[in-house]
């Protein structure tokens, strides 16, 4: 099938950017997204052209890596899914596609669809951890965590740290992937030591890189391909307010 | 060049212990001084900075991803093994160690082995300690499961992303690190050379992916834990980025590298469906608890899986390995399906897989049972295939996934050029010819954890290490050769994108030097691929500039490097005449078809030795010896 696609390009940070028409032919419904664009992307650079710069890695859903807005959609039309898991078969033959990048006031455009997230790896640096030098450690059978406790800790430590509940969301804010790393640690009891300061620095950091606040849109768990619940950001508003009630 | 592998001598079960001991150890206030270059950052790269870091070291951290976070550790499903033996089944370190060994095939070092299975216990307490959500009973303790050949439930898991999880703890300590000023993080940065001062490991050079500017970094030492080549075979269950660029420069400036041609096949992936297609998906082995591989007894046979009766399936690993079964170790089971598909009883439209069918589970456990143990993978398989596996059995089939070769190192995970470290997938030294199933997340977290904080201490207090700076003539050399190489890549001006090379050589590789190897292909595969290498060098294709963010360029330069590298591995496998592991030379088998090891000639480590540009490399070794195991024809039946 052939597939007309109108993609973001931007040369740089600085450059004016705009969408750009190609027609992908040749496409089959195996394909996955991605490797309809490196398609496309053989056949700019055999021309002499500069290929889509995208970002993509494990191409099976779990680094986090590609992060695409498709159709004004986080990620593409299927649900809980990421943009390498979206395949082919989900369009038709004469199919017009928009392809942009995660945009976000924390997100920096660096290249056509590629853009910087280095926001969440300070936010992480801000608090989320458990501060345990190597070696520290007791037995792992020494502290007993419920199955579902546990469970609830693994759902909120399923995300993958992609980005797509900011793209998704009107105010471009960062409280689901916040609220998923301060729940997963506020859940178990590794986390307790440092459960105040945690979220009061993660959320400092947060605000620090210019990402919004929550208006309860719902959009980031309608995008988030790890399905993260907003009830994670209902666990950190507590959090933060518990934090701010409750000191030595 | 001499292989000294500083292996200690006496019992075995003390042997860490006392080396330990034995190692110097460095004054803290005197670590601040030292600076450590850590390339990588999935489980062993991130658990090493983080170790370091916390010991007192300066550390600098480098990795391709955009984040610390993406490293292909993460992809990592079924497990990690640790000796705890919470179950009460009758596990133990030695049992580990054991089975570590044997399902290597006797290609590894026995006291690496052990000190792996020794220090197993400890990573899983540190990952509790750090948040990571495993699995846990009702009672709150942790779960384990059987997994990959083990005959006992020695696996921790976190549901299929269990390397994530573990990957996310090590970067969450990575990342308190880099928060506490004790890490300087450099992400989207490439390795393009190593630097090499009086015959020690000073410094790298690093291009930055996002302007092109390329950067020179001075260390004390350098550790690289820069993962697996399996992206030699162009598909492969590894990420894009995944390549041998780092590891193979180091070759070049004087690291050996142990055993290119021990290459995992693993059994359960998704098939191939396409050209287009630019990687294969794993299937977790722990799918192999409850699903059952089968293919019809009869050759061609096209019916549809659900309308083949019982009586004309041929459960083959059931029928062969009756002792293991569906739990046979990956070489093992790849191999199998191989011989069906050979056999022309392959299903699918190209007849290149095998069933993988849990319609026995379902009935036995119950569909709620089931989707709770294997939802995700179910889920994963049904957007891959569009085909529902509640309904209809999985399609599987071996493809390349792990490197058991790499960098040679010693005890202390040194290589032979002295200050480079080499950790995780991208050493060779643990898992001989064959990994078992669990143990890359063990190893990776092992040597960062456990092994290297103690021995770079051992390292840098022996050594003398004059101070040195960015502007030597070392640094200035190796920058040149990286530049010139660039302006090489892009000067080319060719008609066929790097991508179309890296195709031709994946199917070279599959082909001659896949899961079957014979003499007189292995022969073609030496002759096809310098062909291809004159090819990309004379007709390559490089858009852009090299002082920009240029993802053609990457792809160019990781390329040059497998076509160079994909030659020793053909080398290696050919002049090791023996099978072993994921090692099948067709020539050396049983009468049943199993591999057939040869300890007189091979009970060795081959570890090769760069010459020069245009000089073959040179082959030396290092004898193994067995005085704890006892050696054997392996036996799953």
């Amino acid at each position: 099938m052939n597939i007309t696609l109108k993609v973001w390009r931007q040369k740089g940070p600085a450059a004016p950017g705009g969408l750009v028409e190609y027609t992908v032919s040749g496409v089959v419904p195996e394909m996955s997204f991605l490797e309809m664009l490196d398609t496309l992307n053989e056949q700019l650079i055999a021309k002499g052209e500069d290929p889509l710069a995208f970002d993509s890695d494990c191409r099976e859903g779990i680094c986090g890596m590609c992060n695409l807005m498709i159709d004004g959609q986080a990620h593409g039309p299927d649900k809980e899914a990421t943009t390498c898991q979206l395949h082919m078969r989900r369009y038709k033959d004469g199919d017009v596609v928009t392809v942009e990048p995660f945009r976000a006031k924390g997100f920096p455009l660096v290249k056509d669809l590629v853009v910087d997230r280095s926001a969440f790896d300070r936010i992480q640096a801000a608090g989320g951890f458990v501060s345990i030098n190597t070696g520290n450690a007791v037995d792992g059978n020494s502290n007993l965590i419920p199955h579902d406790k546990a469970e609830k800790a693994m759902d909120a430590a399923a995300c993958i740290g992609c980005g797509a509940c900011v793209a998704a969301c009107p105010n471009a804010s960062a409280m689901l992937f916040v609220a998923a790393k301060v729940s997963q640690y506020a859940l178990l009891p590794q986390g307790q030591p440092e459960r105040e300061k945690r979220v009061l620095a993660m959320r400092e950091a947060m605000d620090k890189e210019g990402f919004g606040h929550c208006t309860n849109e719902y959009e980031c768990e309608a995008a988030c391909p790890k399905g993260i619940k907003l009830s994670n950001i209902a666990r950190l508003n507590r959090e933060f307010l518990r934090a701010t009630l409750v000191s030595e | 060049m001499k292989l000294e592998s500083k292996v200690p001598t006496g019992p075995i079960e003390k042997s860490w212990d006392k080396y330990r001991f034995e190692l110097k150890l460095v004054n803290p206030a005197n670590k601040r001084k030292f600076k450590v270059l850590v390339v990588g950052t999935g489980l062993a790269g991130a658990s090493a900075a983080a170790s370091c870091a916390e010991l007192g070291y300066q550390v600098e951290s480098f990795c391709v991803q955009d984040s610390a976070r993406r490293a292909h550790s993460i992809a990592a499903q079924g497990g990690i093994n640790a000796a705890k033996n919470y179950p009460n089944d009758g596990d133990s370190i030695w049992r580990l160690f054991y089975d570590t060994v044997k399902g290597g095939d006797f290609r590894a070092r026995e006291a690496n082995v052990y000190r792996l299975a020794q220090v197993s216990n400890s990573i899983i307490d540190q990952c509790v300690a750090q948040g990571v959500p495993f699995a846990r009973e009702y009672g709150g303790t942790l779960s384990n499961r059987s997994f990959g050949g083990a005959q006992v439930s020695r696996t921790f898991y976190a549901r299929g992303q269990t390397g994530q999880q573990l990957l996310l703890g090590a970067y969450s300590a990575l990342m308190r690190q880099v928060g506490a000023g004790t890490v300087k993080l450099h992400t989207r940065r490439e390795m393009l050379d190593l630097v090499v001062i009086d015959g020690v490991a000073r410094g790298i050079i690093v291009r930055d992916l996002v302007t092109g500017k390329v950067e020179r970094h001075w260390g004390d030492a350098v550790l690289l834990c820069t993962g697996g080549y399996a992206n030699a075979y162009y598909l492969s269950t590894n990420a894009g980025s995944c390549n041998v660029t780092a590891t193979w420069r180091a070759y070049k400036r004087g690291a050996a590298f142990a055993n290119p041609c021990f290459t995992q096949i693993h059994p359960t992936c998704v098939p191939v469906s396409g050209e287009h297609q630019s990687k294969l998906t794993l299937m977790s082995e722990s799918l192999r608890n409850d699903g059952r591989v089968w293919v019809p007894l009869k050759k061609g046979d096209k019916r549809k899986p659900q309308d083949i009766p019982g009586a004309e399936r041929d459960y083959y690993l059931e029928r062969k390995y009756p002792a293991f079964g569906n739990l046979v170790p990956r070489d093992i089971a790849s191999r199998a399906a191989k011989q069906m598909t050979d056999d022309g009883r392959g299903v699918g439209n190209t007849g290149l897989s095998v069933y993988l069918d849990f319609a026995d589970a379902i009935s036995r456990i119950g569909l709620d049972k089931v989707k709770e143990k294997y939802g995700n993978l179910f889920d994963m398989y049904h957007h891959i295939t569009d085909e529902n596996p509640y309904e209809q059995p999985m399609r599987i089939y071996p493809a390349v996934h792990y490197a058991m070769g790499g960098l040679w190192v010693d005890y202390n995970l040194m290589t032979t050029i002295p200050g480079l470290f080499c950790l995780g997938e991208a050493n060779f030294s643990d898992h001989g010819a064959n990994r078992l199933g669990a143990s890359a997340l063990m190893q990776g977290l092992a040597d960062g954890y456990f092994v290297i904080p103690y021995t770079i201490g051992g390292y840098l207090t022996g050594h003398k290490l004059p101070k040195v700076t960015t502007d030597h003539a070392a640094f200035v050399e190796a920058e040149n050769d990286v530049n010139n190489r660039t302006k090489a890549l892009l000067g080319t001006k060719g008609k066929k994108t790097p991508a179309a090379f890296h195709r031709d050589l994946g199917r070279v590789m599959w082909d001659n030097v896949g899961m079957g190897r014979n003499a007189k292909g292995l022969q073609a595969a030496l002759s096809k691929i310098p062909e291809i290498r004159a090819e990309f060098w004379k007709n390559v294709t490089v858009t852009g500039e090299g002082g920009d963010f240029n993802q053609v360029l990457e792809r160019a330069g990781r390329v040059a490097d497998f076509l160079e590298f994909g030659e020793l591995l053909a080398k290696d496998a050919l002049l090791r005449e023996e099978s072993c592991g994921g090692h099948f030379r067709e020539e050396h088998q049983t009468p049943d078809g199993e591999a057939k090891r040869d300890d007189e000639k091979f009970s060795h480590v081959a570890a090769w030795e760069y010459k020069g540009e245009g000089k073959a490399a040179e082959r030396h070794t290092e004898p193994l010896t067995f005085e704890n195991v006892h050696i054997a024809q392996r036996n799953y039946a």
